[in-house]
């Protein structure tokens, strides 16, 4: 099975107001899907359906169906924690924990009962280094990590979900905080997990899902208005208004 | 006409102003002038450091060591007891209980704190008192344990609000951050709201051991007022305060007794001042 993430016939209402309709959605293993749209399209809502966050808000009702690796997820039996683990998060604010730079890349060991101090460290230079950050720290991993640059702060945001050894890593416009160098950076930093993650991004930065997205998805207001391959979608789409968006002539 | 208006009300706003200082100013020389005095009649070791506290018989002994002992014993027994009970609560109201409970407990807290202490003491007495009596076989219950217990709860009003402040003002995408790696609410409370909120939890601990050490009338009520050396927690004391409070009205103005009650005075002074110092310094680091 090449996809990992299928949704089908996804509702999701905020009290009265539907944010998903009808959703059906494919995303496929080491690949980088892309989902872009106008703010308030329901695109970040849509990433925080594969983790269950939207739990976190009042009043959120979904309904339809999302399969992870052929399970559903929207059960309520479902084990958060091992979703979570198996499916990590990076927010749109490098959002480090006022910790030191070591505890923060081993927190998911921690809380999943990890002790030994050998395969913390272990876990730690394996993470910051997949993440290109280890030379830069590995003398200052007792740092507070709320020191270190906005870059650095998302980079290691990455790494620490790197640690709990995850499948799909979820991106919420994850270099909105940073400077286009910066955000080069992290888009690099991207191609190279490709080969080990899947990878769903959401953005705001059309040019940055044409350059790192293999898969792409355009969204309004709550609906999915076309998906497919990302050359397709920028070059040649099918659907009218996604090409009112992507020729900037709405949005 | 109108700019002389103008001028009148900022003079007095100035004057009303510049009075607050100069009040604290004016208090403060006057403990200094009255407590200092009391050093012709014995020396500053003898005074913080005798164990006899014997102001009118003769010659009069001005050891204040006992109620030193005294006040740390009942405040760091209410810390004890607060500390724990008051992070409980405040994780409760800021993290766990549903909107309309909050509300109802916070309200509740406020009202806590609005009792009167002497209020306070009066339960102290009749309920505590003797239950503790009969739960630990003492001739009485007015004992150090009494006061620590009835000053925790004057404490846990200030403590739990400056707590559950200092949690809600933690960012909430540490919160998310930690949720969305698997862990459990308990798992992110404890390893990641409670530490980044520390600044504010110590705080909050200083304000409370200010409120406590300064508390006299449910104190002098309940803690049996007994100036002895304290050698455990089940022993009736007397704190600092409850000796002014006590004392203040038989001692003879002038005399050795009376300069030896501004002494203290100043002791308590400097107590919390540090204390509120203290308080500012964690305040303070936490917005840095």
């Amino acid at each position: 099975m090449t996809n990992i993430i299928e949704t089908d016939k996804l509702n999701l209402f905020y009290t009265a107001f539907q944010a998903l309709i009808d959703v059906d959605l494919k995303i496929e293993r080491n690949r980088i899907t892309a989902l872009i749209g106008p703010s308030g399209c329901g695109k970040s809502t849509l990433l925080r359906v594969f983790n269950r966050m939207n739990d976190l808000i009042e009043g959120v009702k979904v309904s339809g169906s999302v399969k992870f690796d052929g399970k559903e997820i929207l059960d309520n039996e479902i084990d958060l924690i091992t979703l979570r683990k198996r499916i990590g998060m990076v927010f749109q604010r490098p959002n480090p924990f006022p910790l030191s730079v070591f505890e923060n890349v081993v927190y998911g060991l921690r809380i999943h009962g990890e002790k030994r101090r050998s395969v913390l460290e272990a876990a730690a230079e394996k993470s910051l280094a997949s993440v290109l950050l280890f030379d830069e720290l590995k003398d200052k991993l007792n740092m507070n990590a709320l020191g270190l640059s906005l870059e650095q702060q998302q980079r290691l945001c990455i790494a620490r979900l790197l640690s709990v050894t995850p499948d799909v890593l979820l991106m919420d416009e994850p270099c909105s905080a940073l400077d286009p160098f910066a955000t080069m950076k992290i888009e690099e930093l991207m191609t190279l997990l490709k080969k080990q993650y899947t990878i769903v991004i959401v953005t705001h930065n059309m040019q940055q899902a044409a350059r790192i997205s293999d898969e792409c998805g355009y969204m309004l207001l709550g609906e999915l208005v076309e998906f497919g391959e990302t050359k397709q979608i920028f070059t040649a789409p099918v659907n009218k208004k996604t090409e009112d968006y992507i020729t900037g002539r709405f949005g | 006409m109108k700019k002389s208006v103008e001028f009148i009300i900022e003079k007095l706003v100035l004057l009303s102003g510049i009075a607050s200082i100069v009040f604290v100013i004016l208090i403060f020389v006057f403990l200094l002038k009255e407590g200092l005095s009391l050093f012709g009649e014995t020396n500053l070791f003898s005074f913080l450091f005798g164990k006899n506290w014997y102001p009118i018989s003769d010659p009069p002994q001005f050891g204040i060591l006992p109620l030193i002992l005294g006040s740390l014993l009942v405040t760091l027994g209410a810390i004890v007891i607060a500390v724990p009970l008051g992070i409980a609560a405040a994780v409760y109201v800021a993290e766990v209980a549903p909107v309309w409970l909050r509300d109802i407990l916070k309200s509740g807290i406020e009202l806590l704190a609005a009792i009167p202490s002497i209020v306070l003491g009066f339960i102290g007495i009749v309920t505590l008192a003797p239950f503790l009596k009969n739960v630990f076989h003492l001739p009485s219950g007015l004992t150090a344990l009494a006061g620590s217990i009835m000053l925790a709860f004057m404490a846990l009003p200030t403590i739990v609000s400056i707590i559950e402040d200092a949690i809600v003002s933690v960012p909430k995408n540490y919160r998310e951050g930690s949720l969305a790696l698997g862990a459990t609410r308990w798992q992110t409370i404890y390893r990641v709201i409670l530490p980044a909120a520390s600044s504010g939890i110590l705080a909050a601990i200083m304000l409370g051991i200010g409120r406590v050490i300064g508390e006299t009338m449910a104190v002098l009520m309940i803690t049996g007022n007994a100036a002895v050396l304290p050698t455990s927690i089940l022993q009736p004391v007397r704190t600092l305060t409850a000796t002014i409070a006590a004392e203040m009205g038989e001692a003879v103005s002038g005399s050795g007794h009376y300069y030896s009650l501004f002494a203290i005075g100043i002791i308590l002074f400097i107590f919390s001042f540090i204390i509120n110092l203290l308080a500012d310094f964690f305040l303070h680091r936490k917005r840095a």
